[in-house]
């Protein structure tokens, strides 16, 4: 168990100067890429931002939800709104979703934040599948078939498809980006430091004055904000929602697969995660449900075997961390029934 | 053979020591008390015997058999039976359940419901109860009770007079007697020297996880049980 | 008017069904504070169990549970012991995960054996026969034998925790594990033994969804949910309490329906929802803390 003060390790800088090199390179994608590199790479993107953000709430905030689909759903309805009755430029509805998504998770909040623990999970799940149920009552939203994107809408993008293709690139790009960078920023401060207490310990935390459920329903709209925001983009990228497909559990399923592989609780993780994800997806791609089997069964194993994943095997037998928080303090375990 | 035998034991709570190099020896009807300051083991030594926190020893021994790292289950199957600190009673089963549930091993003896009852007779009234609705001195007799349910050989006590009235305690350590002509060997845990000095053959004083003191009672003098105890 | 009391007795009804789901997984997380995410899942494999037993025996789907039940009695403790056993601890995260994987494994694994086609138990003319109980409310005899069934199964569920050795120690472990370990329980194979007597209930649930509906294998997390709203209505108090939240979910699906054939899942969400606003502990909560 190593405890750290020092933020800033040798590894950490190689780390830091890598990503600058790799976002410089990943910039120049639209002027060699092709269209299909693009595709995928924007889909790696934004996988990757929301596997951030639900590593963000169960890795750190200890809200394990299994309903952040909702969100997802809700970017992705909230950009058919506000582009279909408000008129609004199709690019600016991925801000404003998030916007508008943290706004409706402060009452789903108020809700499922009476539900402990477990239940907690299984409550956003609920959530979820109300937005399903209701979205689909919705007429004017084209009810259970759904809608898909006017032409104009699609083409105030930009008028060529090369320009479009490559505004939304950068747009899903931005935003992983960002979204990596924030959940950073956000655990190397103060409330990053709560967090970590809060997971550590809640008793423990609450002794310490740290206020767990202002940091919890924190950690809850942000990822709301951020889930809401990539939920918008990803239907740009789509064009047309149904939803059953917009609150589909399985997106849940892929980022959570994703994380345990990958590695809970380090920002390492859900990168390792998202590249192990889209290797294996593509050659297995035709055996459907097996890789689904595959993964379900590699979650199983990795949370038995190594609970911090393929990462926290490598940081610990390396002892390397390109994004160095606060770590986890392990304390007893030999409590554990088998 | 002695009942219980214990060389080198460490034991710890995660990465903290509680236990340092300690051994500790039990005849067969015998009772010891052990006694020291808050944190200098005492509990932690119950527990290592029941195998409920993480130990590595030389020996650990009950009846010449090894109990390391075995299941706190199968340790009470053997005859052993712990009265924990702050009784535990179970508060969704009533005073008689939690009577019978001390016999779940199914350990044949002489204890019954009946005479745990006569044992102590405030409880015979109070047998359909929840656990928790007793005073504290019933409930107290109840977790005897339970541990005598499992008919031991040996029964450990945790903390047995804290939080009780010292009228409550009187009563209680006047019942240690007659489990004690049983032929069950007891460790008796207490911070209450004078009460443990009246009813153990042996004491043991532990200090900060290490053996500060061990003798009869009788050869024991005050000032060295004091400076045992505080370490002065 | 006739129609909406008809609307409530069906609910009723399927309520029977419904706290027949919970009760598992009630049982689960009373004893060991688990949430088992493949609970539904769960439903499903043992109704696909069933369907394979009545094909290759040609038994009737109640004559079923005789291989069923104890093979989900098996499958269960072999589960606990074998896996989740493992992921108990301080730490939320690992049950969860794990629970959540084997649902994702358990669903996919039946895709792939049995197609995404629905599926149905045939119980011969028992599916069509009714009973008219007043005019205007017509009671189907295998929805009214399931219910029936299901409280008897409520009840003596609630008998053999307050009157058996296995269901003290059942409560004994939900109470204080570790002094349960005191008494001489062995906690391992008091919580496979819990997790056995849950998947005995979801073995039943599997079969009587089985002969009542259509099922397939993407049918496990709507019953999860469904499960789950009944513990959380019910309270965790008693298995009636458990019966009560199934009943009031069926009640409130049916009267949904009613309304809109849209809003029947939808109505059962809400009304959850809402009682889990004004009653966060419940109808029947637990009287003590924990």
């Amino acid at each position: 168990m190593t405890s750290r003060v020092v933020h800033s390790t040798r590894a950490s800088r190689i780390g830091m100067s890598v990503a600058a090199v790799l976002i410089l390179v990943l910039l120049t994608v639209p002027w060699w890429g092709d269209r299909a590199t693009m595709r995928l790479l924007v889909e790696i993107f934004y996988i990757l931002a929301l596997a951030q953000l639900w590593n963000l709430l169960a890795g750190y905030g200890g809200l394990v939800s299994v309903g952040q689909q909702a969100f997802i759903g809700l970017g992705g309805y909230l950009l058919f709104i506000l582009v279909i009755f408000l008129d609004i430029g199709t690019i600016w509805t991925v801000p404003m979703a998030g916007i508008l998504g943290a706004v409706i998770s402060l009452p789903i909040a108020f809700i499922v934040f009476r539900l402990r623990g477990h239940y907690f999970a299984i409550g956003t799940w609920v959530v979820a599948e109300v937005f399903l149920l209701g979205f689909a009552q919705v007429k004017a939203l084209g009810g259970g078939s759904g809608m898909s994107l006017p032409i104009a809408a699609i083409k105030s993008i930009a008028a060529s498809r090369a320009d479009r293709d490559a505004t939304i690139y950068w747009l899903a790009l931005a935003l992983a980006v960002a979204v990596i960078a924030g959940i950073y920023l956000l655990l190397r401060s103060r409330y990053g430091l709560a967090l970590t207490a809060i997971r550590d310990s809640e008793e423990a935390s609450r002794s310490l004055g740290v206020d767990n459920f202002r940091a919890k329903l924190m950690v809850f709209i942000l990822a709301a904000f951020g889930t809401s925001a990539i939920g918008a983009l990803i239907y740009i990228t789509k064009i047309r929602i149904t939803p059953s497909a917009a609150f589909d559990i399985n997106w849940t399923v892929t980022i959570i697969f994703i994380v345990v592989i990958g590695g809970i609780g380090s920002i390492e993780g859900p990168i390792v995660g998202t590249l192990i994800f889209f290797l294996l997806r593509e050659p297995l791609a035709p055996y459907g449900t097996w890789y689904l089997i595959l993964l379900g069964v590699t979650a199983v194993a990795v949370m038995l075997k190594a609970p911090k994943g393929l990462w926290g095997l490598f940081s610990e037998r390396f002892d390397i961390a390109l994004f160095p928080v606060q770590r986890r303090l392990l304390l007893g375990t030999d409590d554990k029934p088998g | 053979m002695s009942l219980l035998e214990i060389r080198n034991l460490d034991a710890f709570y995660g990465d903290f020591q509680a236990l340092f190099g300690f051994d500790f020896d039990l005849e067969e009807h015998e009772t010891v008390a052990a006694i020291g300051a808050n944190g200098a083991g005492k509990t932690t030594l119950l527990r290592a015997i029941t195998g409920m926190v993480a130990a590595t020893s030389e020996v650990l021994s009950y009846r010449g058999e090894s109990i390391q790292s075995r299941e706190a289950a199968d340790i009470v199957a053997l005859g052993v039976a712990m009265v924990p600190e702050g009784r535990r009673l179970f508060p969704s089963l009533s005073v008689e359940e939690n009577l019978v549930i001390g016999g779940y091993s199914g350990r044949p003896g002489r204890w019954s419901l009946e005479r745990v009852y006569e044992l102590f007779p405030a409880l015979r009234n109070r047998r359909s109860v929840p656990g928790t609705a007793l005073s504290g001195g019933e409930q107290q007799m109840t977790a005897i009770g339970r541990a005598l349910m499992s008919n031991p050989d040996l029964i450990l006590f945790d903390e047995l007079s804290l939080g009780l009235a010292p009228v409550v305690v009187k009563e209680i350590y006047e019942v240690l007697p007659v489990i004690k002509a049983e032929g069950t060997a007891m460790v008796v845990v207490e911070q209450d020297i004078n009460r443990a000095l009246e009813v153990a053959d042996r004491v043991y004083c532990l200090q900060e996880g290490r053996l500060a003191l061990t003798g009869a009672p009788g050869d024991l003098t005050r000032d060295r049980i004091s400076a045992a105890y505080f370490g002065t | 008017m006739i129609e909406w009391v008809n609307s409530i007795v069906q609910g009723v009804l399927t309520g029977g069904l419904y706290a027949l789901f919970a009760a598992g997984l009630a049982i689960i997380f009373g004893v060991m504070r688990l949430v088992n995410i493949a609970h539904g899942d769960l439903i499903v494999l043992a109704a696909f169990v069933a369907m394979v037993t009545i094909e290759t025996t040609g038994v009737d789907p109640f004559v079923s549970m005789v291989a069923v039940l104890p093979f989900m009695f098996f499958f269960g403790y072999v589960l606990q012991r074998g896996i989740l056993n493992y992921t108990l601890g301080d730490d939320l995260l690992p049950p969860l995960l794990v629970t959540f994987g084997i649902s994702i494994v358990i669903q996919n694994l039946l895709l792939e054996i049995f197609s995404a086609d629905s599926q149905r138990l045939k119980a011969g003319p028992i599916e069509v026969s009714s009973v008219e109980l007043v005019e205007g409310i017509e009671l189907g005899t295998l929805p009214l034998i399931v219910f029936v069934i299901a409280v008897a199964l409520i009840f003596a569920l609630q008998i053999g925790f307050s009157r058996t050795r296995l269901g003290r120690a059942f409560r004994a472990t939900s109470d204080d594990p570790s002094t349960a370990r005191l008494m001489g329980i062995n906690q391992k194979h008091i919580f496979g033994l819990a997790m056995a007597v849950s998947l005995v209930l979801v073995a039943i649930a599997g079969i009587f969804i089985g002969i009542r509906t259509n099922f397939d294998p993407a049918l496990g997390p709507t019953r999860l949910l469904f499960a789950f709203e009944a513990v959380i209505i019910g309270g965790l108090g008693s298995m009636w309490g458990t019966l009560a939240g199934g009943v009031i979910l069926g009640v409130a699906q049916n009267i949904g329906a009613k309304i809109d054939p849209g809003w029947q899942f939808l109505a059962g969400h809400i009304a959850f929802l809402v009682i889990l606003v004004l009653r966060p502990n419940g109808l029947f909560p637990r009287t003590r803390d924990d």
